[in-house]
């Protein structure tokens, strides 16, 4: 790869200029790319009316400045490290057969642009940026419409997705791809994009140490957030709603998911958080609302879930027998047709100090712990499980019946399955 | 004619005990769970296991009794100039709208005031059918037992049976054949109990992510829809209509 | 004006009319008695509509009273033991009466009156006693003026003061030329009440005569007598 040249020769470029200017090598760096880098002007009255002419011209820390306008001109590779700006909105149009932009250097930046109607073959993902093995990439600010893949990062480090507009309104899962796709990467930041409609919002595999904040991720037909085998990252204060199943965090270790909101996510298997294999990680600080089930948990270990908000969900949590080791502390349980339920009878997991509005019980020593411990598996849930058509008689009177008689004198539900210190009131959050 | 027995009836049985008992409970009822739950929709889901249990026995208890005490009042009605499917239709009309109407003054206008539109419209909508269903029925149990003490326990069977028993067999039922695909038929067989139809009904205006299990989605798709809706609608007339056609043909031939 | 003809009445195994044949004219009151269970109750009641006939038929002037209930419009029935909804007031029931026959001819309110009805008009008839109940039935009975009245043990429960208005009113009535039917067990009662006496026994009219052609045939000077009389002679043939 051509990475280390654009550099040294960058560099070389830049003594020259400072000999021919009389100024010393130390004369601020800043100062001489504002003032010595070349900047080639492209669009109708600019001295280049194709963009890729201007590249081929431009020498690292160049700009390519592009003013509005439809640019149609197939695949435009950059290969060195400038900085491609659009200034009014610039389309480029990949007339359903190209791959828009393809980044196969480091240090550039692209910002401003519509970049739109890129192909669709399945073979080689077609996309509307694709970042090749390259670091330090920054795409700030740009919308991408309808393209099969949004932006598309490969072996890539220390590069900056933000403030992008990623939308597909294509219906058929076939012909779209991810909003922002990520594989065996380093050192991203995903930060303040709105991707919808596309099959995966934000997709990770083989992608660590990296921080997705502050994003938006809806209508996608998939996931909302699509994380595997991504070890050690972080996401943070996201916004995942009415994704066709919600967010789904597989086979991976050591993530830390704090204060995101999973919200309105439906259908048979759709869920707020899908967790699937997970160890050592933190789920804090969320709000998981109108979801079919909150959090789905399986074969997840050693996990805290503490202090999140689980609200007006089919189910607020699901965990599956194969969960050990979990711990469930300090969250609010309210209005959610089933607050917990699980498939199996033996309970390897713990429960304290959370709020279920359901806890009928007393606190008579004022310490804000109900004095008799709360069962937050329904004896329902648990026939729910085993046969899923007879939620056919929810809110029935005789499933009232077997609920109540169940809470009295437990049988069919596990013993241990138990918050022993039920907080009286909602955890303020 | 017959709506001058109506009219009448309706002001004998709106100033009885029971039915101004039965008014101030659901009003006490109703006033009580939407001013503890600060969620209307969870107050609904409360509510609506209460009407789904009142409803039924009231207006089934109470029509086979009143029924059964205005026998003498019914024959002197008979000596009048007046053809017998007028009568029947009257006691009905008058004891329909008067329990309708105790249910609409005691739980109807705290939920209107506390019920959101479309939902509000529903549960009013089933609680009248229901109402009249009930009605009907207790209709049916007046003239299928002679002796009013079997009149009564016939009423109290059937309320247990479509308010209990019937969901114990249908359970009973989906484990039977659990390894079978049933949702389908469990839409049909559901449709035999018009409290089942009812709470369904209902259910799906609130709880959908519940409902949307794979089984809420075959009823999502059925009930939940204009077509599926209207022929839910109909079946529950038809629950109303056909019990009371049935004891109206059983009266017309009976000897009083 | 009232045509029984080979009615017949089975309630499951029970026959309790067999083969009932009686014709009843303008003018005539007559006492229908028999002992309990004879099916006198049940020939009312076949009269009225209320019990359909397993065969038979039954004409009222001349018309067959199955096909149409128009007929009732001039029957005034008095039933033995009235019961009316509770919550009623003896103004809402003569009110809903009336609303029902919704007669154009004159209203006849003696009754009423000679009860003092008007006086407690609003009271409900569940707080009536059962003799002011059974007023506001012979009330009723009379009220409309009808040409056939049918009362079914008119004076039980009734005080001596208001059975004898009631008696006054049946005389009257029937010197109108109406034709009336009363069943009593009170046969003293009925003495210088009815013109012929129908005995039923085991669903079957033992005879209709005319009262005074029955005492002078048992030679006796009362009904209750003549009627004891041929009892007797039954058992002991």
């Amino acid at each position: 790869m051509d990475g280390t040249f654009p550099l040294i020769e960058s560099m070389r470029y830049l003594i020259s200029i400072s000999f021919r200017f009389g100024l010393i090598l130390l004369h601020s760096f800043v100062f001489v790319q504002l003032t010595i880098a070349a900047t080639y002007s492209v669009g109708t009255g600019y001295p280049f009316t194709s963009i890729k002419a201007a590249i081929d011209i431009a020498t690292a820390g160049d700009t390519v400045m592009v003013y509005g306008g439809v640019y149609a001109e197939g695949n435009i590779i950059i290969a060195k490290s400038i900085s491609l700006i659009g200034r009014d909105w610039p389309v480029l149009d990949g007339q359903h057969k190209y791959e828009v932009l393809s980044v196969k250097a480091d240090h550039v930046l692209i910002t401003g642009f519509k970049i739109q109607f890129s192909g669709h073959a399945s073979l080689d993902d077609p996309c509307g940026i694709k970042v090749y093995d390259s670091q330090y990439v920054d795409i700030i600010g740009n919308e991408l419409n309808d393209n099969f893949f949004g932006i598309y990062l490969q072996y890539s480090k220390d590069c900056i997705i933000r403030d992008n507009k990623i939308h597909s309104s294509g219906t058929e899962e076939q012909q779209i791809g991810n909003g922002i796709h990520c594989w065996k990467s380093d050192s991203l930041q995903i930060i303040g994009n709105t991707i919808s409609g596309h099959r995966d919002g934000i997709y990770f595999e083989f992608v660590k140490n990296s921080v997705i904040w502050r994003n938006i991720s809806h209508d996608n037909i998939r996931y909302g957030l699509h994380f595997m085998f991504s070890n050690d990252d972080a996401y943070i204060t996201n916004y995942f709603h009415h994704n066709g199943a919600g967010v789904a965090v597989m086979f991976t270790n050591g993530v830390k998911m704090f204060n995101n909101t999973f919200k309105d996510n439906w259908g048979d298997a759709a869920y707020g958080l899908l967790l699937k294999e997970i160890s050592d990680s933190y789920i804090f600080n969320n709000k998981f609302i109108g979801n079919t089930s909150g959090i789905f948990m399986e074969g997840t270990n050693r996990i805290q879930v503490e202090k999140n908000i689980f609200k007006d969900n089919g189910w607020g949590m699901k965990i599956q027998a194969s969960c050990m080791d979990n711990e469930i502390s300090r969250n609010n349980f309210v209005r959610n047709t089933f607050d917990v339920s699980t498939n199996g009878t033996l309970v390897l997991n713990t429960f304290d100090h959370n709020y279920w509005d359901e806890y009928e019980g007393y606190d008579l020593n004022k310490d804000s712990i109900g004095d008799i411990p709360y069962r937050p598996l329904s004896l329902f849930s648990v026939i729910v499980e085993k046969n899923p058509p007879t939620m056919l008689l929810y809110r029935s009177f005789i499933v009232t019946l077997l609920d109540r008689s169940e809470k009295m004198i437990p049988t069919l539900t596990p013993d241990n399955f138990i918050d022993e210190v039920p907080s009286m009131q909602a955890i303020p959050l | 004619m017959f709506n001058k027995i109506q009219k009448f009836i309706l002001f004998d049985i709106l100033k009885n005990r029971i039915v101004i008992a039965y008014t101030l409970l659901l009003a006490v009822l109703a006033w009580s769970v939407f001013s503890l739950e600060d969620d209307s929709n969870k107050g609904v889901l409360t509510l609506l296991n209460i009407v789904l249990l009142t409803t039924p026995l009231v207006s089934i208890i109470f029509t086979t009794i009143y029924l059964y005490n205005s026998a003498e009042f019914i024959e002197l009605l008979l000596s009048q100039p007046v053809r017998r499917s007028k009568i029947w239709a009257g006691l009905f009309l008058g004891l329909f709208f008067s329990l309708g109407l105790s249910f609409m003054i005691g739980a109807g206008i705290p939920i209107l005031l506390f019920v959101a539109g479309r939902t509000a419209f529903i549960l009013l909508v089933m609680g009248i059918l229901i109402t009249a269903i009930f009605v009907s029925l207790g209709f049916l149990c007046t003239i299928l037992a002679r002796d009013k003490a079997r009149g009564i326990g016939i009423a109290i069977l059937l309320w247990l049976y479509f308010s209990l028993l019937f969901d114990g067999l249908v359970l009973f039922l989906l484990f039977q054949f659990a390894d079978y695909p049933i949702e389908k038929v469990m839409v049909v067989v559901s449709a035999l109990n018009p409290i089942d139809l009812a709470r369904i009904f209902i259910i799906l205006q609130l709880d959908v992510s519940a409902m949307l299990g794979y089984t809420g989605a075959i009823f999502k798709d059925f009930f939940g829809t204009g077509l599926g809706a209207v022929l839910g609608f109909l079946l529950l007339c038809l629950w109303a209509v056909i019990p009371y056609l049935i004891s109206r043909r059983l009266f017309i031939r009976k000897d009083l | 004006m009232i045509d029984i003809q080979h009615i017949s009445k089975q309630f499951g195994k029970f026959q309790v009319l067999k083969d009932v044949n009686l014709t009843c004219a303008p003018g005539q009151c007559i006492a229908l008695i028999g002992p309990n269970g004879c099916g006198k109750t049940t020939l009312i009641k076949s009269i009225l509509g209320m019990v359909i006939p397993t065969s038979g038929t039954i004409l009222f002037n001349g018309k067959n009273i199955a096909s149409d209930y128009h007929y009732r419009h001039q029957i005034g029935y008095m039933p033995q033991k009235g019961r009316y909804p509770d919550n009623m007031t003896i103004g809402q029931v003569i009110d809903m009466i009336k609303d029902i026959r919704n007669t154009k001819s004159e209203l006849d309110e003696e009754l009423i009156d000679a009860f003092r009805l008007n006086d407690i008009m609003d009271k409900k008839m569940m707080n009536l006693s059962g003799g002011t109940t059974q007023k506001v039935s012979a009330s009723l009975a009379f009220l409309f003026n009808p040409d056939v009245l049918i009362l079914d043990e008119p004076t039980a429960g009734l005080d001596p003061l208001a059975a004898e208005i009631l008696k006054e009113k049946i005389i009257a009535e029937n010197k109108k030329g109406k034709l009336i039917f009363i069943t009593s067990h009170l046969l003293s009662e009925l003495d210088d009440l009815v013109t012929d006496v129908v005995l039923m026994q085991e669903g079957d009219i033992r005879f209709h005569m005319s009262t005074s052609l029955l005492k002078e045939q048992t030679n006796t000077t009362s009904l209750a007598k003549a009627i004891t009389y041929i009892l007797k002679r039954d058992h002991v043939q």
